[in-house]
């Protein structure tokens, strides 16, 4: 069973917020779903599926199926960090192509610049049962430092340089200029880049994204209640799904997930990596998003530094335009996971309503792409692929 | 050696793992071996991760390896070198890179085992350039 043209993304919603110390998170979710629904030209009545993640509080799914009110036929709290709700619209195709659910809600939020976390320094805390985590943590994982050793291998065998990995926030940078509710919205020069201070060696500050307060929501409807609403219609044409990891001890941090969530998202869809008008690729940091790039076709392996370079990836004078809303790197980063703003972005390109500064002129074919929990670790790749119909 | 003055996490030995940690506290760093297909792995584990046997037992390391690769963290209190160290016997394992110089550190460096105490005492494998 394919999901082709099954599930269409009838309604978004990003929150506003970037710091938010007067709200509750379950509040946050509200919000974010109430957003969506009102775009969508829904109410919390049609809805008959939902979908969180581990930033949902509660257990799994229940406590925010209370909070919101509502009455389900499906549920799905597949979590795989930033990327799970990349992965919830493929589910939620999925289920809407089965007949378990007609209107899939996706809710994201997450406070943690309000409650002060060190997102990328702090050490790892001890953590249950997983069973890495006594042979891990002793040696201070952070995340800073875990995407750090997947770009120090990269230079080293790919003869990658600081440069080059700056080339993709400066392309976030003139993005966020346009976004009235980016955190950070001053262009920035690869010398910025490269001379500001260093985190994990090889990234710098400005290789990291933003830690920010906030969340966001996604409506996917089945074709018939799509036929019965106004907004432009964008449909899901494939997506895949992939985890990666230690492989036991034949590490390998030269490529992520990619290389088997993207080529399954690109059969299903029937298309090719050249024929993308527009990407939102997962940007935790620099490296993240030139180790994507490659592996989902868009250059070859290793030829990432020399593709995101000299402007390649901003809207209007690159080839390949990325995060026009300024991404994690320079918009935000609700809760720590990015997947769900990058889904938004790239329907926002294909409704042609994002901002005119950074609109792909006849947008019609776009991905989106996330990478969750650590590249340097395991993680979950998730890719989607849309069209406007 | 600033690497050594980090506070270093205690690990926290299950009874899958007791053994591995048992090893460590008398010098000897192990992984996993799995006697029904032969392949080693690491982190050890009860269930072969390559056939699913349960025939696997604990291999002492010989404790020579290279850097794969690493990196230095700069935004902490004590700056510490984190690395994956790839074993003479094939598998790569996190660890720190210590008592040395870390501007100094390099991938493909060859390295060798030593043991630091960890906050409880307990020691653990780290690795230190030849």
């Amino acid at each position: 069973m394919s999901i082709k043209g099954k599930g269409y993304i009838v309604g978004i919603y990003e929150h506003p917020t970037r710091k938010a110390d007067d709200k509750s998170l379950a509040q946050l979710h509200a919000e974010s779903a109430k957003g969506a629904l009102e775009d969508a030209g829904l109410t919390r009545a049609d809805v008959d599926g939902y979908f969180c993640a581990g930033d949902a509080p509660g257990l799994g799914p229940l406590s925010m199926v209370d909070y919101l009110g509502l009455k389900l036929r499906h549920m799905d709290s597949t979590d795989s960090g930033g990327s799970s709700y990349i992965i919830h619209v493929g589910h939620a195709a999925e289920a809407i192509a089965a007949g378990k659910c007609s209107v899939a809600l996706i809710t994201l939020a997450g406070r943690p610049r309000s409650e002060g976390q060190a997102t990328g320094t702090a050490q790892r805390t001890a953590g249950g049962n997983a069973p890495d985590v006594q042979f891990e943590n002793p040696y201070g994982p952070a995340t800073a430092n875990m995407y750090a050793m997947c770009a120090m291998r990269h230079m080293h065998q790919y003869g990658t340089t600081c440069e080059q990995l700056a080339w993709i926030k400066v392309a976030a940078s003139h993005h966020a200029q346009h976004n009235p509710h980016a955190m950070l919205r001053d262009v920035v020069t690869v010398e910025d880049v490269v001379n500001s201070p260093m985190i994990a060696d090889p990234l710098h500050r400005l290789d990291c994204c933003v830690i920010s307060d906030g969340g966001g929501a996604i409506i996917v409807a089945s074709p018939e209640v799509t036929r019965g609403l106004k907004r432009p219609k964008v449909k899901i044409l494939g997506a895949g799904e992939a985890p990666k990891h230690q492989m036991a001890g034949h590490v390998d941090l030269t490529y992520s997930g990619a290389v088997w969530s993207g080529p399954a998202a690109f059969a299903e869809a029937g298309v090719k990596p050249a024929d993308i008008k527009y990407a939102s690729i997962y940007d935790s940091f620099t490296i993240t998003v030139l180790m994507q790039i490659e592996d989902l076709g868009f250059c070859e392996k290793g030829q990432g530094g020399k593709f995101v370079s000299d402007g390649n990836l901003i809207s209007g004078t690159g080839k390949l335009p990325f995060n026009t809303d300024g991404g994690g790197l320079c918009n935000n980063h609700p809760a720590n996971r990015g997947g769900l703003t990058k889904v938004v972005e790239a329907v926002r390109q294909l409704r042609g309503e994002a901002h005119p500064a950074v609109q792909v002129r006849n947008c019609d074919l776009a991905l989106a792409h996330g990478t969750g929990g650590s590249l340097g670790t395991r993680h979950g790749a998730a890719t989607v692929i849309m069209e406007r119909e | 050696m600033p690497s050594e003055e980090r506070k270093i996490q205690a690990p926290q030995p299950n009874p899958e793992t007791k053994a591995f940690w048992d090893a460590a506290a008398a010098g000897r760093l192990m992984i996993g071996k799995c006697t029904a297909c032969g392949q080693v792995h690491y982190y050890p584990r009860a269930i072969c991760p390559y056939c699913y046997s349960d025939k696997t037992e604990l291999q002492q390391a010989s404790g020579t390896g290279t850097i794969y690769t690493y990196s230095v963290m700069r935004r902490a209190p004590v700056p510490y070198a984190i690395a994956y160290v790839t074993l003479q016997e094939g598998v790569a394992m996190m660890t720190n890179i210590v008592d040395c110089d870390l501007d100094k550190i390099r991938i493909g460096q060859a390295v060798r085992l030593v043991f630091k105490p960890s906050e409880n005492g307990q020691p653990v494998p780290m690795f230190t350039p030849v």
